[in-house]
This record gives structure tokens, C-alpha cells and sequence, in this order.
């Protein structure tokens, strides 16, 4: 069996991505002074990745697990973490 | 929205929150099922099997119209080290005929069956809609608001799942600790009928259930699953949060690794991912368990922290549906008396402890503790695997006796005998 990259991965997952609101929201700056940043290993979809030496999210593609939030080792103030509003977010058709 | 007062209002149509619309709408009360997906079961995920008993004593008979995929006729439980492993294995029959025992079934299809049930019933199903806030009065929860919309009911029932935003907003449930919960991630993997059966072993549309530990979780707490479906396995691992917070490897590579590994590839050759999804697990049991119940509000399923993970057996969706049947009782017995404060609602854990949901939990108490041990994860799957390799090996070097044997298997996988004693006793207390 081939190994699927992630981007793959949530190829094959149906979304319905909010373009006018993100229900995850960072605070780049204490993440900055994060060292460990454990959300780049925790995230199963893996939307947590460091670009030019900072954080980067990108809320769609997210499984809403709640592992960041839970994860998180400014968890409160770093991450807002919502669900997607109504009819929004993943859709999981097997599940 | 509706102007008049509701008797019930159920954010989450999951297991427990259609289990407790459909036994209140069956005996006539006004209840509306909110659900924040388009469909219910779309946002829904879990590993793969559920225990029949407790939605078969409220629908008997289920699974002749239930959308389910195989009964389970195989359960093994696979220790990981390398290129050894070692699997327990048991069959019966018996689990494959009426009452089935337990089945394999997919949420999305099976949630909005459930939830259809509910609806034929006389439940208002809304779908699409999140539930943004709690309606208070003083400290009584008396309504929801989603958006702009309000509606008031004498009881909100929180079935919103292991984030439960409702039980948040109350301030019952506290922040969990990242220990307190696991990653559930899964794939599932397509394949014919007739390959799963014929790798697996079991006949006709008879289904298999594995668990793994070891390899799979790279020492850290947790493990691996794989559960059979008609023409799919659902594939995955669950990881301990607190371990996460120090993994260096990323999960969805884990998972990958876990595809790979020499013991899981034959069984999923050929298969295409169909589904790549992820959940949290509360893991915790009691410890984590919020506030249950208050004035004008009762939390079940995940949202209460309702899931049990012996090791071998891992259980939610029982939990759920017999949460559900709980609180839907206590709703009718508080309707009666038209008292929904904190006291009227104090036979939820009544309910609770008669049937099997807070029995068990307290029963099994200081199993997430005995869980914890790191011996668990690498040593222990070390040990097992080392021994039966060493004692299967015939290739000539001189007879090493048993006793010895395990001696020098212990010392190599870093167990003492203490160590040995005293989790072997720790283990027989938890169950």
C-alpha cells in the first residue's frame, strides 16, 4: 500500500469550509515563545507547521478532534478553539 | 423558534442523545434534537464495534432494520515488538447469532438511523445548527441560543460529545488534563467482502476485532485497532494526549507507520483509504467526570466522561445509549412531579448506578491508573514477544531451561521481579 501523504489524506475527506469565519483562532505571538510546539506532532491532520520559523494553522482540513486545545501548553490563551458554525466543518460519511 | 415551552431540549444526536429523544418523544413529550452537522453521525467518529446489550433492551431486536456491518465472532488482542508479535486470541459462536453480541457498524450511517428513530417517534430533529450558548436564570439552565435563535425548555439534556460545550458554559466540567484524554485517529480502508473474510477467518458476514499494543504507540500510552466492516476496516490508533504533548514523531505519520508495520500490512493489502478522521477519547473515567446533573440540565454519553478502556474490551457507545435511557427516565419521573431543579434531577444517577453505566465505572475505578504504567506500552509487549519467540525457535544452540529463559527475557526487556509482582497484583485489583 502506497503511503498518503496528509494533504492526501483529507483529499479524500468531504468539507464544507467556512471561508467567512475560522473557528480556530492562534495567538502567533505566545506561540512564538513556545519552544516545544507539541500541536505540529498532536494535530492528526497535522495544520499546525512552522513556516519561516513561525507557527502556521490552517483551520481547514481540521477533523475537530480537540486535541490542540487540549494539548496546548498555553492551553486558554493560545488557541480559541470553537466548533465550525452549523453545516460547516468536516463531513464525515463513514465515520 | 418555537414560543412554547419544550419538555426537553437535546443538543447532540449521537447514541445518547437520540436514545434519550426517542424513549421521550415514544411517551409523548415535545422534545427537539438539535445537531450541529447537516446529517446526524456526520461528525462523529469512533473505532469500530458497539456492545449490543443496551440498545437491545430499549429496541429489541435491533440490528433487523439498524444499518450494522458484522457481528463480532473473533476478538485478539496483538503485542508489537518488531518483527515478533504475539496474539491472544478467542472465538465463540455464540456471539454471532441473536442477541448478537456485538457488531461493527459506521457512524454516519448508524447515528442518523438512531436519530431517524427519534424523529418517527415524534422528536424534532434540527440539524446544522450549533449550540452557541446556555440560557440561564440565576444558576438554572432554563434554554439554549443558537445564532439569533432562543429556545426554552424545562430540561436541556448535554449530549454534545467529549468537548461538551454545554457542560462548559455551566461551569460543570472542568478543563480537562492533557492525561485525561486520548487521539483517536482511524482510516478506513476499502476492501471486497469476500477478502476480509477469507483474511480474517471468519465466516459468511461473521467479523473480527483486534487490538494491539506495543510498536503501534511508539511506547507511548496507548494502542492500536482495527475492527472488520462489510467492505472496509477501520484502522487506527489511540494516544494518550499527556504522551502526545512529548512525541516527536507526528500522529498522522504514526498511523502510517502502523499501516506499515510487517504484522498489520497483510491484512490491509490492496485496501484504498476511503476516510481519514479523528476524535478525542475521555479516558479518565470518575476523575474526569463533570457535575452530572444541576437545575435544569443532565449531561451523558462523552459529555459525561462515560467510556470504558479495560485494555482488552473498550466500550463508549453502551455507555452512551444507556446514559441516554437515564436521563430520559429521569426527564418523565421530573415531568411528573414538575420539578426540574437540581433535587428532581437527582434520580439520573439513580439511574445511573442501577444500570450498568456508573456500576461499572466505579467497578473498574483504578483501571485508568493501572493504565498508566509505561511498563505497559514497551516492556511488557518486550517481554511476552521475546519469551514465546525464544521458546518457538528451534535452531540448534544448547537448551536453555524455561525458568532461565524468562530470567534472562526479564533482565533484556528491563522488568524486575518486583516490578513483575507488583503489576501483576495492580492489574488483579483494577479488575
Amino acid at each position: 500500500m502506497k503511503r498518503p501523504t496528509i494533504e492526501q489524506l483529507l483529499g479524500v475527506d468531504k468539507f464544507v469550509v467556512d471561508d467567512e469565519q475560522a473557528h480556530i483562532k492562534v495567538n502567533k505571538e505566545i506561540c512564538s515563545t513556545c519552544q516545544p510546539k507539541p500541536c505540529t506532532f498532536a494535530c492528526p491532520a497535522s495544520l499546525f507547521t512552522i513556516k519561516n520559523e513561525e507557527l502556521s494553522f490552517d483551520y481547514a482540513g481540521c477533523l475537530e478532534c480537540g486535541t490542540c486545545r487540549v494539548v496546548c501548553p498555553n492551553a486558554g490563551v493560545a488557541i480559541e478553539w470553537k466548533y465550525p458554525r452549523g453545516g460547516f466543518g468536516v463531513h464525515y460519511r463513514y465515520g | 423558534m418555537a414560543e412554547e415551552k419544550l419538555t426537553a431540549i437535546i443538543v447532540g444526536a449521537g447514541p445518547a442523545g437520540s436514545t434519550a429523544a426517542y424513549i421521550l418523544a415514544k411517551e409523548g413529550h415535545d422534545v427537539v434534537l438539535v445537531e450541529r452537522g447537516t446529517t446526524p453521525g456526520s461528525k462523529n467518529m469512533y473505532g469500530g464495534r458497539m456492545y449490543s446489550h443496551a440498545l437491545n433492551r430499549i429496541m429489541p431486536g435491533f440490528w433487523e432494520e439498524a444499518p450494522v456491518e458484522r457481528p463480532i465472532a473473533q476478538e485478539t488482542v496483538t503485542f508489537l515488538n518488531g518483527a515478533q508479535s504475539v496474539s491472544i486470541g478467542c472465538g465463540n459462536m455464540d456471539w454471532t447469532t441473536g442477541p448478537y453480541h456485538s457488531f461493527t457498524l459506521l457512524r454516519a450511517e448508524f447515528d442518523a438511523w438512531l436519530a431517524g428513530k427519534a424523529e418517527e417517534a415524534g422528536a424534532l430533529l434540527a440539524c446544522g445548527i450549533r449550540v452557541d450558548e446556555l440560557l440561564m436564570d440565576g444558576a438554572k439552565v432554563i434554554g439554549i441560543r443558537a445564532g439569533e435563535d432562543e429556545m426554552l425548555a424545562d430540561v436541556v439534556i448535554a449530549a454534545d460529545g467529549v468537548n461538551s460545550i454545554m457542560a462548559q458554559k455551566a461551569g460543570w466540567a472542568k478543563v480537562f488534563s492533557p492525561r485525561q484524554v486520548a487521539t483517536g485517529v482511524k482510516q478506513i480502508i476499502e476492501l471486497p467482502a469476500e477478502t476480509i473474510s477469507q483474511r480474517f477467518q471468519v465466516s459468511g458476514n461473521n467479523g473480527a476485532a483486534r487490538l494491539f499494543v506495543g510498536d503501534c504507540s511508539n511506547g507511548m500510552m496507548g494502542g492500536g485497532f482495527l475492527y472488520t466492516n462489510k467492505n472496509s476496516i477501520s484502522l487506527g490508533l489511540v494516544i494518550n494526549v499527556g504522551e502526545l504533548q512529548r512525541s516527536q514523531v507526528k500522529l498522522c505519520d504514526m498511523v502510517e507507520d502502523f499501516k506499515s508495520n510487517p504484522h498489520i500490512a497483510p491484512l490491509i493489502e490492496g485496501g484504498e483509504v476511503a476516510e481519514y478522521s479523528a476524535h478525542l477519547v475521555p479516558e479518565a473515567g470518575l476523575a474526569m467526570m463533570p457535575r452530572l446533573y444541576g437545575d435544569g440540565m443532565i449531561v451523558v454519553g462523552d459529555a459525561a466522561g462515560f467510556v470504558l478502556n479495560l485494555g482488552y474490551t473498550v466500550r463508549g457507545m453502551d455507555f452512551a445509549i444507556a446514559s441516554g435511557e437515564a436521563a430520559a427516565r429521569t426527564v418523565m419521573e421530573a415531568k411528573g412531579r414538575n420539578d426540574f431543579s437540581e433535587q428532581g434531577l437527582g434520580r439520573y444517577v439513580d439511574f445511573l448506578k442501577q444500570s450498568f453505566v456508573l456500576r461499572d465505572l466505579e467497578a473498574y475505578r483504578k483501571m485508568p491508573d493501572f493504565l498508566e504504567n509505561e511498563r505497559m506500552y514497551k516492556a511488557y509487549p518486550e517481554l511476552v514477544t521475546g519469551l514465546a519467540s525464544k521458546l518457538l525457535t528451534v535452531d540448534g544452540t544448547p537448551h536453555v531451561h524455561l525458568l532461565k529463559m524468562v530470567i534472562d527475557q526479564m533482565k533484556e526487556s528491563g522488568i524486575s521481579l518486583i516490578q513483575l509482582a507488583r503489576d501483576g497484583w495492580k492489574g488483579a485489583k483494577s479488575l
